[in-house]
């Protein structure tokens, strides 16, 4: 029954002809090992380059925004530049978690767990940027509406800036809740394995869980709602980001086209880092046969469709401001393409349109090593339409007498290593402490999308079919 | 730990389909099943254990509705009312400009409520240690549960046997 119906053109989604026993042993277990020296000199080097992001993090505070090469014209550089990024990233989680639950796409469970935590670790990210540009961090709680001494003075509700912050604020509040809720039950796993004070550590971040069938079936019915509300909070949450620019009165800005073009950029981004860590946690953790090629070559496939979206949108722009006949925005366009920045629309046109246009081509989805390749090309594709948008806009405005170029300091340079390494040192405690696989989620799926059940390789077979494979019962 | 001052009897099976048929076997009956432990949840359940719907998305939409009001008429408050300005010529009461916040603000009162909710009504928090039969539960056995009030040992045992656990203990927790 639990088997369920399964179209014979699915692959399998767990190898190995696992049980239930194997796949908790399988799971718990990189928890429970020390840690390897690969997951040593890996920590090492994120906490270091972490340390020094904050040491340049102090040195703009103490020093103040000086200490960055913005100017006149270049009110933003790289912070929003790396905001934008961070948070684009964050959005292949909440899509992972949410919009493939409520598609029911079983692939997603071998990569949903690792998703979502790289989505909160990379909101963290991306919120630091505005907390720090502003300046004067210390009275940064001016961002949020409290009934205050000041008059009471509120923010401007009209600014799509504030909107950003309940955007962001709920976007980071929500996804920790979702992933959160799907851990209890996996820390209930590693809690009953384990013993001594460790064993009192996993009964806490368990909340005291036993799997009993009332609590399971709320834990069901709060996921798909929470899985509801994700769905199209993630996508408000980049439109509201894209809000930042549209609403704006400069050339290259002033578009309507930015929400829809955001949202499939920030999935395309993200799709792409959840293929730089799958492919190396599978690697270091052995989780091959959980996060198989067949997730791989999925999330391929919608990093193509994306990146197909984002090219659209790109010639949609070009094509629009020439066919507005606004002479500033001909200019804006113009400048993009063949102006001081010109190097970053290039890489940015060959990162995101015409590298992805590769994995038509279903050796190459199925490649590992081209996959890392190319989820490094599309995380720098991602990162260079950003600047594109942000610098190369900024650097030519109305008043040619203002034109300049924007260079980062060294300081500017170091917060956004610094968040690399902040992401990467989260990211590896994150292995060492949860598992990284959703542990009761693909016991769920195991008699549809293990590779005993389905396939070719299959042993066990559907009801309907045992009179004809009784030769296949004896393996049982 | 929790102490429920009662006498349990179960049964651990091997696969969650075993464990759904004894449960039917269970309603056909009429034994008064405590509760199932398993290590993920088994479609079906509900309904073979005769469990009513849950109610915690209505009051997940009840949140929400907090939430809208709280967002839409806090901001009208503080627009019209208690310190009207005008931005860039818009309105004392710019309703567009309230949607991107008021949907915000109900995905997260939704949300929290909803989660808090759920940790309450399970009894689950941090610090909270629930009486467990069996540590194997939340690995790859699943449990079926009486309550030695409801039904009585030999009964049980009988059951079990028929059913295939293949394994009966008693508990008191």
């Amino acid at each position: 029954m639990s088997g369920g119906i399964v179209a014979p053109v699915r692959k399998p989604l767990i190898e190995g002809h696992k049980t239930y026993h194997q796949i908790t042993e399988d799971l718990c277990s990189p928890t429970e090992r020390t840690p390897s020296r690969a997951w040593i000199i890996a920590f090492i080097v994120a906490s270091s380059t972490l340390a020094f992001g904050v040491f340049c993090i102090l040195w703009t505070i103490w020093m103040g925004i000086g200490s960055w090469n913005l100017n006149r014209t270049i009110g933003w550089g790289y912070d929003i530049t790396n905001f934008v990024w961070w948070i684009g990233i964050g959005h292949a989680g909440t899509l992972i978690s949410a919009i493939l639950l409520l598609f029911r796409q079983r692939w997603r469970t071998g990569v949903n767990r690792a998703a979502e935590a790289m989505t909160i670790f990379a909101v963290i990210c991306a919120a630091l940027f505005p907390a720090i540009h502003v300046g004067r961090i210390w009275v940064v709680f001016y961002f949020f509406p409290y009934p205050n001494t000041r008059g009471a003075l509120w923010p401007n509700f009209n600014s799509p800036l504030l909107w950003d912050v309940f955007a962001i604020s709920t976007y980071f509040s929500v996804s920790l809740l979702f992933w959160y809720t799907g851990l209890v039950p996996d820390f209930a796993s590693v809690r009953n394995r384990a013993s001594g004070f460790r064993k009192k550590i996993y009964n806490a971040l368990s909340f005291g869980w036993t799997g009993s069938a009332k609590h399971w079936q709320r834990w069901e019915s709060l996921s798909l709602v929470l899985a509801g509300l994700s769905t199209p909070l993630v996508l408000s949450v980049h439109t509201i980001v894209s809000f930042d620019f549209a609403t704006s009165v400069i050339p290259g800005w002033h578009t309507t086209i930015f929400p829809p073009y955001f949202v499939a950029g920030a999935i395309f981004s993200g799709f792409a880092m959840v293929q730089t860590l799958m492919v190396m946690t599978r690697k270091i953790l052995k989780l091959e046969q959980y996060i198989t090629l067949e997730h791989i070559e999925s999330m391929n496939k919608v990093i193509l469709v994306t990146g197909t979206v984002v090219g659209v949108a790109y010639l949609t722009e070009l094509f629009i401001a020439w066919y507005s006949g606004y002479v500033y925005e001909q200019f804006a366009f113009f400048n993009r393409a063949m102006g001081v920045y010109w190097w970053s629309y290039f890489g940015m046109m060959s990162c995101n349109v015409i590298s992805p246009q590769l994995f038509w081509v279903k050796k190459l989805r199925r490649s590992v090593f081209f996959t890392f390749f190319m989820s490094i090309f599309v995380n720098i594709g991602m990162w260079f339409e950003r600047f594109v948008i942000i610098a190369t806009t900024l650097a030519r405005d109305y008043l040619p007498s203002s034109w300049s170029y924007y260079k980062p300091t060294w300081v500017e340079i170091g917060i956004f290593v610094g968040t690399l390494g902040l992401f990467f040192t989260f990211y590896l405690i994150f292995v060492r402490v949860a598992p990284v696989v959703a542990i009761a989620e693909v016991k769920h799926i195991l008699k549809v999308g293990g590779d005993q059940y389905i396939g070719e390789n299959a042993i066990h077979r559907h009801k309907d079919e045992h009179a004809t494979h009784h030769d296949h019962h004896q393996h049982h | 730990m929790r102490q429920l001052n009662k006498n349990v009897i179960y049964g651990i099976y091997s696969d969650e389909e075993l464990l759904l048929s004894a449960v039917r076997n269970a309603k056909s009956k009429h034994l008064e099943v405590m509760d199932v432990f398993t290590p993920f949840p088994v479609h079906g359940m509900d309904q073979a254990l005769g469990l009513e719907e849950s109610r915690l998305h209505q009051a997940g939409f009840v949140y929400g509705a907090i939430g809208t009001l709280t967002a839409f008429l806090g901001m009208t408050w503080i627009m019209t009312s208690d310190w009207p300005i005008i931005f860039g010529g818009k309105p004392y009461w710019p309703v567009p400009s309230y949607i991107p916040i008021v949907f915000e603000l109900t995905v997260l009162f939704a949300s929290w409520g909803m989660t808090i909710t759920f940790y309450t009504i399970c009894g689950l928090w941090p610090g909270v240690s629930n009486p467990q039969l069996d540590l194997r539960t939340t690995d790859d056995k699943f449990c079926l549960a009486f309550d030695k009030n409801d039904v009585s040992e030999s009964v049980a045992r009988a059951f079990f046997n028929e059913t295939g656990a293949e394994e009966v203990n008693t508990k008191s927790i």
